[in-house]
């Protein structure tokens, strides 16, 4: 399936039932220098639009929300010990977690990339 | 949104900031650059690796002139003021009848006039103590028509040798007047980084020209207030309205140091009495640095917990040290606690993180003291 986008600049991709959610370039960019991601707990019950993960800058913390409702089945561990990833290569290896989803129809109300291309344009 | 930024004030060397690229944030009133294109943590390892140009024009400048000038200051600070021979530099503080603070400051004996630099939030109160304190025999000038800029990291004095030779012969904490590229201009040689480096007092027309010439030089690089602040909380240096603030004493600030053997023995200064108390007896809680085990960041505000799980304090600065390669932080807590080696948690979003009590600063001063 092609990427969706969120108005919280989160990407999200789902193969299999399984949806892969990560932040977009456009976020990093604007977030700088990503020293520290928490992610959350295997088993975790995530709600649409609720606290997931925080990413950390240099400067301050931002909060990453749930673009779904799901329950997260997998976290990238791999941004534990380089969380700078997330500015590498924010659409492919510095995936954030891997969620099962409580309703998949929840995925029409997120944008295609042209959608979220105008929407980022338009900020 | 629109009627907030029309009215946020404009240094010198706005066009400049707004031309290299820099994203403008409002800072106690004025629009000024939180980073450059070469992002926070890039800034801040090139200031300690090279040299880093820093517009630092929204701080107040000051002259205070007539001939109880010193005396006069001496009753708002706790700094001996009359010792400072002409051409020499202090940090210091203006205290308040409870002996909290009311801003940290730069004072200079420039000779003829003490030259005052103040933090940017806290100026206009500060012209307004001063003013209400300062007795006969004192004039204050505001001076608004300079910018200030700081030079500051290990190539800086090679960089600025270029434009003025005599710098070089400058030692920390010492002033002097001189042109730089055919400029006048007020050098310091100190800076808020930790770093080796200078603070250029410049005239308005001529502040631009000046850092263009600076930025020219291949070590030189545009830093904004994002790298300021994690230069200055790994060289443990405070924060105005952050570590320090109307709710701290200078003892409480671990600042001891800016009280001096005179003004010990003689008070004579806003607080003393409580300061002075301190200083005999101790404070109930003290400022110290702050070290996560693990690699979140705490930021300010953040809950100190000793391992019984009581608070006993309060993060007031926190971040990512760049130079450290760790998340760093400042705080205050009780006295008990406060020796290094101390082990604390820090109550980070709702889960307590091992931590522990450092000596500041987390980044060695380089200062050059000739």
């Amino acid at each position: 399936m092609a990427k969706k986008f969120s108005q919280e600049h989160e990407w999200i991709e789902l193969e299999d039932g399984i949806a892969t959610i990560g932040i977009t370039d456009y976020a990093q960019q604007s977030l700088g220098d990503i020293v520290y991601v928490e992610l959350p707990e295997i088993g975790k019950k995530l709600t649409k639009d609720g606290d997931a993960a925080v990413v950390e800058s240099v400067k301050a913390a931002s909060d990453v929300y749930a673009p779904l409702d799901g329950e997260v089945v997998e976290i990238n561990e791999d941004l534990d010990v380089n969380p700078a990833l997330v500015n590498e290569a924010p659409e492919t290896d510095g995936w954030f977690f891997r969620m099962s989803l409580t309703d998949e129809s929840q995925l029409d109300e997120l944008m295609d990339e042209a959608a979220y291309k105008d929407f980022v344009e338009g900020l | 949104m629109a009627d907030d930024q029309t009215e946020l004030l404009k240094t010198a060397l706005h066009d400049l900031h707004v031309e290299l690229g820099g994203k403008m944030v409002p800072f106690a009133g004025y629009d000024m650059p939180v980073q450059f294109p070469l992002g926070v943590k890039g800034e801040h390892l090139h200031t300690r690796a090279k040299a880093g140009l820093f517009d630092v024009s929204h701080m107040g400048q000051v002259r205070l002139t007539g001939e109880h000038r010193v005396a006069e200051l001496e009753k708002l600070v706790p700094g001996d003021i009359a010792i400072l021979k002409p051409g020499r530099t202090r940090y210091s503080a203006f205290t308040n009848d409870d002996g909290t603070i009311l801003d940290d400051l730069m004072i200079t004996n420039a000779g003829d006039s003490l030259f005052l630099v103040i933090n940017a939030a806290c100026k206009d109160d500060d012209i307004v103590h001063m003013r209400a304190n300062l007795g006969d025999g004192v004039s204050l000038e505001e001076i608004d028509d300079r910018a200030l800029m700081a030079l500051q990291g290990p190539e800086a004095a090679n960089v600025l040798a270029r434009f003025a030779p005599a710098v070089t012969e400058l030692k920390f904490m010492s002033f002097a007047e001189l042109d730089i590229a055919g400029i006048a201009c007020f050098v310091t040689r100190s800076g808020y980084t930790g770093e080796d480096g200078y603070e250029i007092s410049v005239p308005n027309d001529r502040a631009e020209e000046l850092a263009r010439k600076l930025l020219g030089e291949d070590e030189v690089e545009a830093i904004g207030l994002g790298a300021r602040d994690s230069l200055r909380l790994e060289a443990g240096l405070c924060l105005y309205g952050n570590d320090i603030d109307t709710t701290t004493t200078p003892v409480e600030g671990d600042l001891n140091w800016i009280i001096n053997k005179r003004r010990r023995a003689e008070g004579g200064f806003k607080g003393a009495d409580v300061i002075l108390d301190q200083l005999e007896h101790g404070a109930d809680r003290k400022r110290v640095g702050i070290k996560p085990e693990g690699k979140a960041p705490a930021r300010e505000h953040t809950p100190i917990l000793n391992t019984d799980g009581e608070e006993i304090g309060e993060i007031t600065s926190g971040g990512f040290g760049p130079t450290v390669d760790a998340p760093i932080a400042m705080g205050y807590v009780a006295i008990e606690f406060a020796a290094p080696g101390t082990k604390v948690d820090l109550m980070v979003r709702g889960k307590a993180r091992p931590a522990e009590v450092v000596e500041l600063p987390f980044a060695p001063h380089r200062y050059f003291r000739g």
